[in-house]
């Protein structure tokens, strides 16, 4: 090898080389600047401000118990609980809202399909900030007092005070039921693999459907009769100024859900309607021709081919409406990052709870990835 | 996908209304049923929403007694009209008004002219210098013998456009830097770029501002300090240009490798083969989808209200605040997202056009 600069390969070393030391040198200086900004306004440093006292209430917690007295640890845990909790069912619902109006965009009924598009069209070009606010004002605001609940089904309440939806009483049944739900999964998930196997060793293909609808339904049912088939009802009730009993989700959390899902939906509809209108037209004739009827003609033809186009740009969804519930600090919803936020306000420690956030949101993120990517590549062309 | 047909049919519009309306409408129970259905909840909430947001609302009001006084039956526009002041343009002294008045027109214009293929030529970079420097010239002041206004008072709708515009203005030629990082042949400059790309656009937005708002100062040297809306604007352009270098890495993908060899046989060093050769046909197919990308940065600039800065959003929000006008919410948040919408949707609308028009010249070329 010539050992000069007119060789490319000891040219792309030089510029290498030069990158690296100047990489280094620019985090020197910035490490050097902040450890002396630190020192100056006297702020410690590290992550052992996690095992101190909190000493701030948060206004709603999921799965986590927490008082002011817990330290800064589990403040953090309560947060990123509640992260998970409206990403999830967010994620969820803004899937089965999405599809359906992406379905309905693509309707030959022509009202339907108009009304669908003024949707996607409305929403898509309107900040989710100003639309959180938006939901955030009509429930505070524009919702009657307890006193004065709307009550749209027996027992559901909307009110100012965030929606109250009644729950079944604890019960032990209710464990046996889920496991007994567990239990029909595994069965289920069993029986389709070997009649997936004698499907394809004799050609004649077993009652699938049938009897996985049984597995899921026969199973907790019985569970639910053998263990006493319990009534109780936990139903909110009007106790003073506010309601006592039931779920109640308040107006943040509301809030914030709904604004998500509307927003996210309107995202996913054009997904679903882009990846359905790339099938073309002869393959589901092609289907018909060999002789499949509609529901198989879509499942085995339509579908599969569709998902392909659908995965990708729906996973990228999933991300930003996680990303996305991060606003909830403004409309104070306690997340990871408003609680994060509350710890940097009260220990000046800025470098570790952004660190922390970041931290977290990267791992999400990568999880998601993770997980969409292998079910891609569960639908993609095999081969090739 | 030109000349294919898809899944879904297309329903020839009928010879006759009626005709129309049996394909349409009523082409099966099930279609009708959802008809009658659509049709119903439209007669119910249609003429209850022209009535609360035309014909009973209030216009123009001194104060918000009136608005009170019809609470819950018409909408009170008057809020917007007596606020629209401080909402377009913040805290900005009220004789100087004309100066961001003028700043958002210029801001269109140069929005406006970019979008017009005539302008797609090297020189239109000069154009946006020298637009931006008008710009600050008028928004600043201090020269000409307009009085110096410090940035702490910009803003409204103003600041919104200026956010955007200077962080896609900025974050353009970062964003292309980033690309062509991410496809570089070395490992260590490729490595730095997927890293950073991928760190900004794996994190949300809000911790980016955050980061800018109270971590920045830290890492400067002890004595200077840079105000908040720069700041933020730093946070603002680093985050765009994540997300750009991924749609310019897009266009880049889509070069043909012989386009590359062609440029290497002429024996052009790589700059001027990016620039002269590589880059043109790869920004001119990214166009539309940076468009896009535009326009969600253009949403995600009221996330700037997090961290105290006056932009659109912020400043309808601090005059909700004001004891005399808080309960008008939904008009003012209303309002908020028609101003957001009109801008939007006009950029998407183009976005589409601008698709469509360079398909077909792509395909023009092909033949």
């Amino acid at each position: 090898m010539k050992l000069s600069f007119s060789n490319p390969r000891i040219r792309a070393l030089i510029y290498q080389a030069i990158t690296i030391v100047a990489a280094l040198a620019a985090g020197a200086y910035l490490v050097s600047n902040t450890l002396a900004n630190l020192q100056d306004r006297h702020i410690a440093s590290g992550f052992a401000f996690l095992g101190r006292e909190a000493g701030f209430a948060i206004g709603e917690t999921s799965f986590i118990a927490y008082s002011a007295a817990d330290t800064y640890l589990r403040a953090l845990g309560v947060g990123l609980a509640n992260t998970l909790r409206v990403s999830l069912i967010g994620i969820v619902a803004a899937t089965v809202l999405g599809t359906l109006i992406g379905l309905a965009r693509i309707s030959h009924n022509w009202l339907l399909a108009r009304l669908a598009t003024a949707y996607v069209e409305f929403i898509r070009n309107v900040p989710l900030l100003v639309q959180l606010f938006f939901w955030y004002v009509i429930i505070a605001e524009t919702l009657p007092h307890p006193r004065e609940a709307l009550e749209p089904l027996p027992g559901f309440y909307l009110s100012n005070r965030g929606i109250n939806v009644p729950v079944p009483e604890p019960h032990a049944a209710y464990a046996w039921i889920l496991g007994a739900f567990a239990a029909g999964v595994a069965l289920s998930t069993g029986f389709a693999w070997w009649a997936r196997r004698r499907h394809a060793r004799t050609g004649r293909r077993p009652p699938v459907a049938e009897a996985v609808l049984m597995l899921l339904i026969l199973p907790p049912a019985l569970a639910y009769l053998l263990s006493g088939a319990p009534t109780g009802m936990s139903v909110p009730r009007l106790a003073g100024f506010n309601f006592s009993g039931g779920v109640a989700l308040t107006p943040e959390f509301a809030a914030l859900g709904l604004g998500l899902i509307i927003y996210t939906a309107a995202f996913i509809a054009e997904i679903v309607r882009a990846g359905i209108l790339a099938i073309p037209y002869g393959q589901l004739e092609a289907a018909y021709a060999v002789g499949l009827r509609r529901r198989l003609a879509m499942r085995l033809v339509v579908l599969p081919q569709a998902l392909r186009v659908i995965v990708p740009p729906l996973t990228s969804q999933y991300l930003n409406l996680t990303k996305n519930s991060s606003l909830a600090v403004a409309i104070g919803y306690p997340d990871i990052v408003s609680i994060a936020n509350t710890a940097i306000n009260q220990t000046g420690q800025a470098i570790e709870g952004i660190a922390i956030i970041m931290a977290v949101y990267l791992t999400i993120s990568l999880s998601i990835s993770v997980l969409m990517n292998w079910y891609n590549a569960r639908v993609a062309l095999k081969g090739g | 996908m030109p000349g294919a047909t898809s899944t879904v049919l297309p329903r020839h519009a009928g010879a006759s209304p009626i005709a129309w309306a049996r394909a349409n409408l009523f082409s099966s129970w099930l279609n009708t049923l959802l008809t009658l259905a659509i049709a119903y909840l439209l007669v119910k909430a249609l003429p209850a929403f022209v009535d609360w947001a035309f014909l009973n609302a209030i216009w123009q009001a001194p104060d918000s007694k009136a608005c009170r006084a019809r609470a819950g039956e018409g909408a009170c526009w008057a809020f917007i009209a007596e606020k629209h002041r401080f909402i377009l343009f913040g805290t900005y002294p009220f004789s100087e008004h004309w100066r961001p008045a003028l700043a958002c027109v210029l801001l269109v214009a140069l929005w406006t002219a970019s979008a017009l293929r005539v302008f797609w030529k090297p020189w239109l970079v000069l154009v946006w210098a020298f637009g931006l420097t008008v710009i600050g010239v008028l928004m600043w002041g201090g020269v000409l013998g307009l009085t110096y206004v410090e940035n702490e008072r910009w803003g409204g709708l103003v600041l919104t456009l200026l956010l955007t515009t200077i962080g896609v203005a900025l974050a353009f030629p970062l964003a292309i830097l980033l690309a062509l990082g991410r496809r570089s042949s070395m490992p260590v400059i490729q490595g730095l770029c997927v890293g950073f790309i991928e760190l900004i656009r794996g994190v949300p937005l809000i911790s980016l501002l955050f980061m800018a708002s109270v971590m920045l100062p830290l890492f400067l040297p002890a004595g200077v300090t840079i105000d908040k809306m720069l700041r933020a604007q730093f946070a603002l352009i680093i985050f765009c240009g994540a997300y750009l270098a991924e749609v310019i890495r897009g266009g880049l993908q889509a070069i043909p490798a012989g386009q590359h060899e062609a440029a290497d046989a002429l024996g052009l060093s790589y700059w001027r083969k990016t620039l002269l050769v590589i880059l043109p046909q790869a920004l001119r197919i990214s166009i539309p989808p940076i468009v896009n990308s535009v326009i969600a940065f253009f949403k995600d600039t009221s996330l700037v209200l997090i961290i105290g800065l006056f932009d659109l959003l912020s400043t309808i929000k601090v005059s909700l605040a004001e004891p005399a006008w808080t309960g008008f919410g939904v008009e003012a948040y209303l309002f908020a997202a028609l101003v957001y919408f009109v801008f939007c949707f006009a950029m998407s609308r183009y976005s589409q056009n601008l698709e469509r028009t360079l398909a077909r010249a792509e395909e023009g070329r092909r033949r």
